[in-house]
Formats: C-alpha cells, sequence, structure tokens
C-alpha cells in the first residue's frame, strides 16, 4: 500500500476524475490507474505535510455552516453592488485578527472558506505570530468579525485537524 | 413548452454574460491600476468559461465543457502568472 | 434546439432557474467589477461571480446532460472542484501584490492599507519601525 500508492486518497480520485472525463472502459480504468499511481508517487516526493484527521464527526457540520454562510454574503454582496458604492449603510475594511490554528492544512480550509465567501477575502498571513488581514466588504464592527471566525471557524477546524 | 422556457433563459444568461465579459473588459482597459487590469482580465476568464458551458447546454454537446475546463486553466495559470509579475517584478526566479 | 423538447417541464423549470440566477449573479459581479470603488471592493464582486454563477450553472449543466443521456453526468463537477482550489490561489495571490504595490510609496497610490507587520523573530526588519505609507501620497501623480 504505502510503496506502491503513497497517497491512497489522491490515486483514487484521480481514477475517479479520468473515468468521468472519458467513456467507461477498461482501458480507460488501466491508463488512469497508471496515471494515478504516478501522479500519487510523484506527490509523495514533495513531502507534502500530511493532513490527520481528528473527528471526522465535525465535517458535516462544518460544511452545512459554510453552505448557509455562501449563500447568505451571496445575497449581501449582490444588494451592496446594486445599492452603489457611495451607499453610507456600508463600508468596507481591512481586519487584523490572531489565529490559533497552527497546522498548515487547517490553515488552507480556512483560506478555501474565507475566499469562497464573496464578501470576505484573504489579504495576508504571518506565520511567525499567526496574524491575518482579511478584507471584509460590509464592516460592521471589528469585534464581531473576531469572534466570528473564532467561534465558526477555527474551533471546528481545530477540532478536526488538531 | 420545456424547449421554450428553456431557449429563454439561456439566451437571456448568454447576454447577461456577454454584458458582463464587455464590462469586466472595460474595467481591463480602463484600469486604473496594474491589479485592476488582471483583475478585469480573470473576471473575463470566469465569464468566457460559463459563457462556453452555456453554449454547449444550449447545442446539446457535451463537448463544450472540455473547452470550459481549457479556459478555467488558462485563467488560472495566466491570473497566478500577472499577479507573480506584479510581486516580483519577474515571472521565473 | 431539438434536444430540448425531450426535457420533461418540471427539470426545465428548475434549469431556467438555475442558469437565469447564476447568470444574473455573474453579471453583478461584473457590474460590480466596474461600480465599487477600490480595488480591494471589486476583488469581493468577482467572487461573487466565481460562487454563485458557477456553481448554478455547473448543477444545472450536470441535470441537463444526466436527463439528457439518461445517466449521470458528472463531468462538470471537476470545473468545480478545479474552481474551488484555484480561486483561493488567485486571489490570495493578486491580493497580496496588490497589497505590496500599495505599501510601495514610489509607485503612489490613493488607497489605504494597513502598515507592514513586523516580521518575526527569524527575520528582523529594520524598516518597521517607519511604516511604508506617506502621509499623503500625490493624488496626481500617474497610475501604473
Amino acid at each position: 500500500m504505502s510503496r506502491l500508492a503513497p497517497h491512497p486518497v489522491l490515486s483514487v480520485a484521480l481514477v475517479l476524475m479520468w473515468l468521468f472525463l472519458t467513456r467507461f472502459s477498461l482501458g480507460h480504468l488501466v491508463l488512469g490507474s497508471v496515471i494515478a499511481l504516478t501522479a500519487g508517487w510523484a506527490v509523495e516526493h514533495l513531502h507534502p505535510s500530511r493532513p490527520r484527521f481528528r473527528r471526522w464527526i465535525a465535517v458535516p457540520r462544518l460544511i452545512s455552516i459554510v453552505m448557509r454562510d455562501i449563500l447568505r454574503s451571496n445575497i449581501g454582496v449582490a444588494r451592496i453592488v446594486l445599492l452603489g458604492p457611495d451607499h453610507p449603510a456600508y463600508n468596507s475594511g481591512f481586519i487584523d485578527l490572531e489565529l490559533r490554528l497552527r497546522d498548515p492544512n487547517a490553515i488552507a480550509v480556512l483560506a478555501l472558506i474565507v475566499t469562497a465567501t464573496p464578501g470576505t477575502s484573504w489579504v495576508e498571513y504571518e506565520r511567525h505570530e499567526g496574524r491575518l488581514l482579511l478584507h471584509v466588504l460590509d464592516l460592521k464592527s471589528d469585534d464581531d468579525w473576531q469572534s466570528l471566525i473564532h467561534d465558526r471557524y477555527e474551533a471546528l477546524l481545530m477540532e478536526i485537524f488538531e | 413548452m420545456s424547449a421554450m422556457i428553456l431557449g429563454f433563459a439561456l439566451v437571456y444568461a448568454q447576454f447577461a454574460l456577454i454584458l458582463s465579459l464587455a464590462l469586466a473588459c472595460w474595467r481591463m482597459l480602463r484600469g486604473p491600476r496594474a491589479q485592476d487590469r488582471v483583475l478585469g482580465l480573470d473576471t473575463m476568464y470566469v465569464n468566457a468559461m460559463l459563457l462556453f458551458l452555456l453554449v454547449g447546454m444550449g447545442n446539446g454537446n457535451v463537448f463544450f465543457f472540455e473547452s470550459a475546463l481549457v479556459i478555467a486553466v488558462l485563467g488560472f495559470v495566466t491570473t497566478v502568472c500577472a499577479a507573480k509579475f506584479l510581486m516580483r517584478g519577474e515571472v521565473i526566479e | 434546439m431539438r434536444h430540448l423538447e425531450q426535457l420533461p417541464p418540471w427539470a426545465a423549470i428548475i434549469i431556467a432557474l438555475c442558469v437565469a440566477i447564476g447568470a444574473s449573479m455573474t453579471l453583478l459581479g461584473g457590474l460590480g467589477v466596474v461600480r465599487l470603488k477600490s480595488f480591494y471592493q471589486r476583488l469581493h464582486a468577482q467572487t461573487l461571480a466565481y460562487s454563485a454563477g458557477t456553481l448554478l450553472t455547473i448543477i444545472a449543466s450536470m441535470l441537463m446532460f444526466s436527463l439528457l443521456e439518461s445517466r449521470t453526468v458528472l463531468h462538470e463537477l471537476i470545473i468545480g472542484v478545479f474552481v474551488i482550489v484555484t480561486t483561493p490561489v488567485t486571489t490570495l495571490m493578486l491580493s497580496r501584490a496588490a497589497l505590496r504595490r500599495d505599501r510601495d510609496a514610489k509607485l503612489g497610490h490613493d488607497e489605504i492599507v494597513p502598515p507592514q507587520r513586523r516580521a518575526g523573530p527569524a527575520k528582523p526588519d529594520p524598516a518597521s519601525a517607519t511604516p511604508p505609507i506617506p502621509a499623503a501620497a500625490a493624488p496626481d501623480r500617474p497610475d501604473r
């Protein structure tokens, strides 16, 4: 297992992608498997840090929270675009946060969540101090965002990864 | 019946996407700064990808999907290279 | 458009709604790219096209081809996964480049950005004592 397919999840995902892209046949299955094994072997040589999942239970909860937030912020951003740039009902700005997460995979997932949500974008992350700079389109108050990121995402991510 | 509903929706969606493409193109030509131009180009790539998907749906042809995928990949590479260039002043170090 | 006739009406209505809402959201994103004032605000408008537009169009396309070919067609998921994985990379690189250029006093800028933070203990930065943002950027400086 470990010598032949060092990253089994990645290899299986690649085989499935290959079969989606082509019509299913035995030849494509063999070719896709060869490509997936080669890719897994190549990734092993890049030495990424392996994600360690502690609790799978929290994953569906995180996904449902993220989906709801994406939906809500989509509507919010659409409203702001319609209101126009000079409307006094919103103001945008940068937020400086302190992150407790240290696991690089968890931080990558957090970056994914923050970017996929319109209305917040990830600008800069300082690794030594764990400080994160966000830009928020509809800024209500600084503490709100601090507690929102901490309670909603970071606690769940720490539960899953650390 | 269903052809009429879908036909209207697809034509509307294609017009909306073309308009959005034109707006992004305006932002790319207008600037005012280099990062705005890159942002406009990236938005144009997304819109072109969605437009290809819609044309594929209109023609009933699955193979437009592959060109949409190619456009998505090209947009990613272009934007990353342009952003790297803006950040460092060169692409390959 | 003969193939569209083969779809049942309920599917046609769902697909039409998905396509129309997705395209409208993308149009709003394009409008925001033109209409909003600063670069960082426009970044959010573009995410609108990436998240809502792509998601709804992909759902509509998957549903339509699955019904037409009477088997599950999941091609479009690949575009979805690709977009989800690459959007953070492009947005992050673009905003970091913009931040770096805005902090650069030589280029001249009209956006107020937070100053560079102190670098960590591994790399002390002598310039951190004086934030690199000039008090007043010349407004008439040519854009680059």
